[in-house]
């Protein structure tokens, strides 16, 4: 405020006009960046200082000096009403960080570790006679036991799931839709172990069927229809009403208004959100360990005997504590993580082949 | 082609709101009518209950009978999905399938309605819709684009060729204009023109300009205050209407003089 009351009068012995209201003192562009680098240097200057051993408490201390920094710099120069909007502006920048760098650092360790062993015989081979502290063996097993027991999961939970959806947004009204809601709610909340204890008692304990690859899907698509549902439920929300009523004014009856207009129209965000649904199934332990048992060897039929899958695998080989079995789990983990992210691709993909077209 | 409506004592309510009371009206065939009237005297929602789309909106509900020539609309049997293959709809704003191209959206109508007919059959319908909404011209070198890429104006033509393809008898159109820059709009009026020498045109409109240069019947609505229902003031000759109408209310409203 300082610079503009100085300029004030110049301008106005210069020319008559008044001094404009709209301008402001403004920070350079390179203000922000410049502020993170000195409170980042500051940040490990105050650590080595003060002997912080925790990198952790580094960062923290030069995310607040930042904030505070930008915020103080902005309220100096640029007034008040600017500095509000730096703080929340670096607030946002910081809370980004926050997040991310875990999430990088997950990626990194992963990949770092997880390359070790991954190759042509690791993705080929199974556990089969080979013995946990020695190095080699595989993951094939576990592969086929997950995507046997996630697509079993998957075919069941996502028609379920996306019908009930429709009825929900569609045709539910009164009290049949209401408790449908609830339910859907409840089951949401359920944790995994429950649906693996409810499967077992039910299948296995009553119904006196052995271990299987089927099992565990059953205990999965417990847990992911409500997701599909939840997020079918939004997208089939955001199909504009003028569309089923253009198509039922055509004379088209409504069940094929739903599934020409509203289904086309909200496939993408339905092919996400069931991804994202198998995304989290597939990283599923609990229920495999109670219904699956896990095992060393190959077990393509999922309707008998026990099954390994990757969750499972990767558990196991921590659980043997040796460094051979740690290398495993770790390439496990990135076969895993890599399996979900070319899902997510897939609807991705899918996402934008469906998606309503606006080209000229 | 072109059939008669004749409502009578028709009341309809959303859940327990009565929305419009005992309307009795004859609308002629190939000929405009236009219904005018302050918003929320229930204009559109008497043109939705002459397709059976009122009972869409849920607690939508409706009493009385709309004869169409002589059948009722609401009579035992009758299944509302026909009723409304007859009488087709046009609506406010152009709300074109955004997952169909141009053409797919004109024979979304038979499409949709599982209709087979072989390509060269449907080519001629979508070319034949596209002309009688004056679009084709506009539209022949990029059909396969999609549908919603198209101008304000342009989407509600396709609109209307798409409620066209379906060869209804009635065509109801609820403020098509009101979305459209004065050009676009003068090319729906004439289209309008156009039309009624097959169907029968009911069009809701607040521009009263419009309803003079278009409709040949015109029908003023009004409502008693807030939270009663619509009612039917008078229906006349359009140029009876603007000139010299019989109740004082519609001649209030029209010169502006309303309330």
């Amino acid at each position: 405020m300082s610079d503009v009351t100085m300029e004030q009068p110049q301008v106005a012995d210069r020319a008559p006009q008044p001094r404009s209201s709209l301008r402001q003192p403004r920070l350079p562009r390179w203000a922000p960046p410049a502020v993170a680098i000195t409170a980042a240097a500051v940040g490990v200057a105050i650590g080595l200082g003060a002997g912080l051993s925790s990198r952790i408490q580094w960062g923290l201390i030069a995310a607040l000096l930042f904030v505070l920094g930008m915020y103080g710099l902005a309220a100096r120069v640029e007034g008040r009403r600017q500095a509000k909007d730096r703080l929340a502006t670096s607030l946002v920048w910081v809370c980004f960080l926050i997040a991310v760098v875990p999430l990088l650092s997950l990626a990194w360790e992963t990949v770092g570790r997880g390359s070790k062993v991954l190759d042509g015989s690791f993705l080929s081979h199974s556990m089969s006679g080979v013995l946990t502290i020695q190095p080699g063996g595989g993951v094939y097993h576990a592969i086929i036991g997950t995507l046997e027991q996630v697509g079993i999961a998957t075919a069941i939970a996502a028609p379920v799931g996306l019908l009930t959806a429709i009825y929900l947004v569609e045709y539910g009204r009164g009290r049949l839709a209401k408790v449908v809601t609830f339910f859907v709610d409840v089951m949401t909340g359920v944790p995994s172990i429950v649906a693996g204890l409810f499967v077992l008692s039910f299948w296995i304990l009553m119904l006196d069927f052995g271990y299987s690859g089927f099992a565990g899907s059953m205990a999965l698509a417990i847990l992911m229809m409500p997701v599909v549902v939840r997020s079918t439920e939004e997208m089939l929300k955001l199909v504009p009403n003028e569309l089923r009523e253009a198509s039922l004014a055509l004379g088209v009856p409504k069940w094929r208004t739903i599934l020409k207009v509203v289904l086309p129209t909200a496939i993408g965000g339905i092919a996400t959100g069931v991804t994202l649904a198998v995304a989290r199934i597939a990283g599923e332990t609990a229920p495999i360990v109670l219904l699956v048992f896990g095992s060393q060897v190959i077990n393509n039929n999922p309707f008998d005997g026990a099954q390994s899958s990757l969750p499972y695998y990767i558990y196991e080989q921590w659980a043997a504590g040796n460094e051979a079995s740690y290398d495993r789990a770790w390439a496990a983990a990135l076969v895993l993580i890599a399996f979900v992210m070319i899902l997510n691709l897939v609807a991705r993909g899918i996402a934008r082949w469906k998606a309503p077209k606006h080209g000229r | 082609m072109a059939k008669r409506i004749d409502v009578g004592g028709l009341n309809a309510y959303y859940g327990n709101h009565k929305a419009i009371e005992d309307i009795s009206m004859t609308v002629e065939p190939r000929s405009v009518t236009a219904f005018i009237g302050p918003s929320g005297c229930g204009k559109s929602t008497f043109l939705r209950t002459l397709n059976r789309m009122h009972e869409v909106t849920p607690g939508g509900r409706v009493e009385g009978k709309v004869m169409l020539d002589d059948e009722n609309l609401y009579g035992p049997g009758v299944d509302p999905v026909s009723v409304r293959r007859t009488v087709g709809m046009v609506f406010q704003r152009p709300n074109p399938f955004p997952t169909m191209s141009i053409y797919e959206n004109v024979a979304a109508g038979i499409r949709l309605n599982g209709g087979r007919v072989r390509k060269a059959d449907m080519d001629a319908i979508v070319e034949k819709s596209l002309k009688g909404a004056n679009l084709w011209k506009e539209v022949k070198d990029r059909l396969n684009k999609p549908g919603a890429g198209l101008s304000g104006g342009q989407q509600q033509r396709l609109c209307i060729a798409r409620a066209i393809a379906v060869e209804p008898q009635v065509l109801l159109m609820d403020e098509p204009c009101s979305a459209l820059d004065p050009i676009s709009t003068l090319a729906i009026e004439d289209l309008i023109g156009e039309l009624k020498e097959q169907f029968t045109i009911v069009i809701v409109t607040h521009n009263m300009q419009q309803a003079a240069r278009v409709s040949d019947r015109t029908a003023f609505f009004n409502l008693a205050g807030v939270g009663q229902p619509g009612k039917l003031v008078e229906i006349d000759d359009t140029a009876r209407i603007f000139s010299n109408p019989s109740v004082q209310a519609t001649e209030d409203y029209i010169s502006g003089r309303f309330g």
